[in-house]
């Protein structure tokens, strides 16, 4: 008998809201998080992108300064989420050897990577501080994360690309299924706002321009979306075997059904046009958790905004999920609050357990002229999600040709 | 050049600066590791930035002599009257 897992803690910092009620407020709302960037550094280095969609409640208004100095900014994004979850758990009580975490990021300490090479230059390597290395090194944040709560069951960082926060479920699954955890810590944090990302990202025509107007820009299935958004953040989940979590009679969010990482062994940036990766880890998540195409009534997409990334994400929504692709209510939440990265799967699971427990869809934003290519029910206005048993899924895309998936069912 | 007032408070503030401990509490007795709790990546960014402060040069190799604030006012003293 397979260990039933389920979810009972929540946690997120968003360019949509500073934690988890914030956020679904937002989320049910409709709003946008992307702005102009002030930075002196947009016009220093002429970047071809001008605003990107920030944390709307900034790190060092939660953290003490000395603990930030100690924590690049996507650690500290990422520990903001997980004590948010651990309190909205109501464990007091936990064997810390049973404890686990699964902590992603896609990038890692990228702005202290930089800031340090920058000092480097300036001033020498004696200025080089000697906690640059744990800061900007990608495990950092499941390492504080684990410090923090005292979990000494294996602190894991999964990261591909912007499957990450999605693989950190998958791997937080296994480890409570397999007997290795009893609670795991899974979440993603993403903080890489920095002039050099965005130029990265700018070189691979993956973002959008739309400058004069960045809270329209995030525009999935829109026929004029023209790239993504960069976002930063985090999203933490506390999951637990459902036999701890009863005998301490915790709230119950909903059940992690199953989860699945596939590889498309395609192309290293492109999406496999047929999206057949997708297909198969939609196929693959369902399976594992005995779901059937007609037991799903919401899907949380990946869907950036890219021109060549949604299509391929509904193709595989259609060969996984059949005609019933057409009764499903689907969300494209980064339309909101950008592309969180390595963040984006974490924070998106946290909204699709609030959408299975709530039984609401959150909003899809900027959507004027659907793409007839992309013939989804896309969730626009507010829309209530049925009684009874349902399921939701949330998949998540990564450069490298990751695929995962995570389906959440009601209990 | 300092004196030793200036350069224990000079001290006091980089130490508060890094753990958030009161300046009041950085004393000539008190020991960095036992009395003020603080780690070896603390101690060598205490030392990087009291070198900037006080335009001295404190080797790696002497820092582990470093054991008490006074012992550091102290160093910092000697190398600025060198």
């Amino acid at each position: 008998m397979t260990r039933k897992v389920v979810i009972t803690g929540l946690g997120a910092t968003t360019p949509i809201g500073g934690d988890v009620p914030t956020m679904w407020k937002n989320a049910l709302k409709g709003v946008s998080g992307a702005h102009t960037l002030e930075d002196d550094w947009v016009a220093k280095y002429e970047l071809p992108v001008h605003f990107a969609a920030r944390c709307s409640t900034p790190a060092l208004d939660v953290l003490s300064r000395v603990e930030a100095k100690r924590m690049d900014p996507s650690t500290q994004f990422g520990v903001i989420a997980a004590r948010e979850a651990w309190a909205d758990s109501g464990i007091t009580e936990v064997d810390h050897d049973r404890l686990a975490v699964a902590f992603a990021t896609g990038i890692g300490g990228v702005w202290t990577l930089l800031d340090a090479w920058d000092t480097l230059k300036e001033k020498g390597p004696r200025r080089v501080l000697p906690m640059t290395v744990p800061m900007l090194m990608p495990n950092g944040v499941a390492a504080a994360v684990s410090l923090d709560l005292g979990a000494r069951a294996g602190a894991h960082t999964p990261v591909s690309a912007c499957a990450s926060g999605t693989e950190a479920l998958h791997l937080g699954l296994d480890l409570i299924r397999s007997g290795k955890a009893d609670v795991v810590m899974c979440g993603g944090a993403e903080a890489a706002i920095h002039p050099m990302p965005l130029a990265a990202f700018s070189s691979m025509q993956a973002l959008s321009r739309r400058n004069d107007d960045p809270e329209h820009a995030s525009r999935p299935y829109d026929l004029g979306r023209d790239g993504f958004v960069m976002g930063e953040g985090a999203g933490a989940l506390v999951l637990e075997a459902e036999e701890h979590a009863l005998a301490r009679g915790a709230r119950i969010y909903a059940e992690l059904a199953g989860t699945s990482v596939t590889s498309d062994s395609y192309h290293i940036t492109a999406p496999d046009p047929q999206g057949l990766g997708a297909t198969r880890a939609l196929k693959a998540a369902m399976f594992d958790g005995r779901i059937q195409a007609e037991d799903v009534v919401h899907v949380n997409a990946h869907a950036t905004s890219t021109p060549v990334g949604d299509k391929p994400e509904y193709t595989a929504l259609r060969a996984a999920l059949g005609s019933h692709v057409d009764n499903v209510a689907v969300s494209a939440t980064k339309s909101q609050m950008g592309h969180l990265l390595g963040a984006s799967g974490a924070v998106e699971a946290v909204l699709t357990v609030l959408a299975v427990y709530e039984r609401k869809a959150p909003l899809t934003i900027n959507l004027e002229n659907q793409d007839p290519e992309i013939p989804l029910d896309v969730v626009t206005s507010s829309r209530a999600l049925p009684a009874g048993d349902i399921v939701a899924l949330s998949n998540s895309f990564g450069f490298g040709g990751h695929n995962a998936v995570i389906a959440v069912r009601s209990v | 050049m300092a004196s030793n007032e200036e350069i224990l408070a000079g001290l006091a503030e980089i130490v508060n600066e890094e753990t958030g401990l009161a300046p009041e509490a950085v004393e000539m007795d008190k020991s960095f590791t036992e009395d003020l709790d603080i780690d070896s990546i603390s101690m060598m960014t205490i030392v990087v930035n009291a070198e900037e402060k006080f335009g001295v040069r404190i080797p790696d190799e002497e820092v582990k002599n470093l054991k008490t604030v006074g012992d550091a006012v102290s160093f910092i003293s000697g190398a600025q009257a060198a």
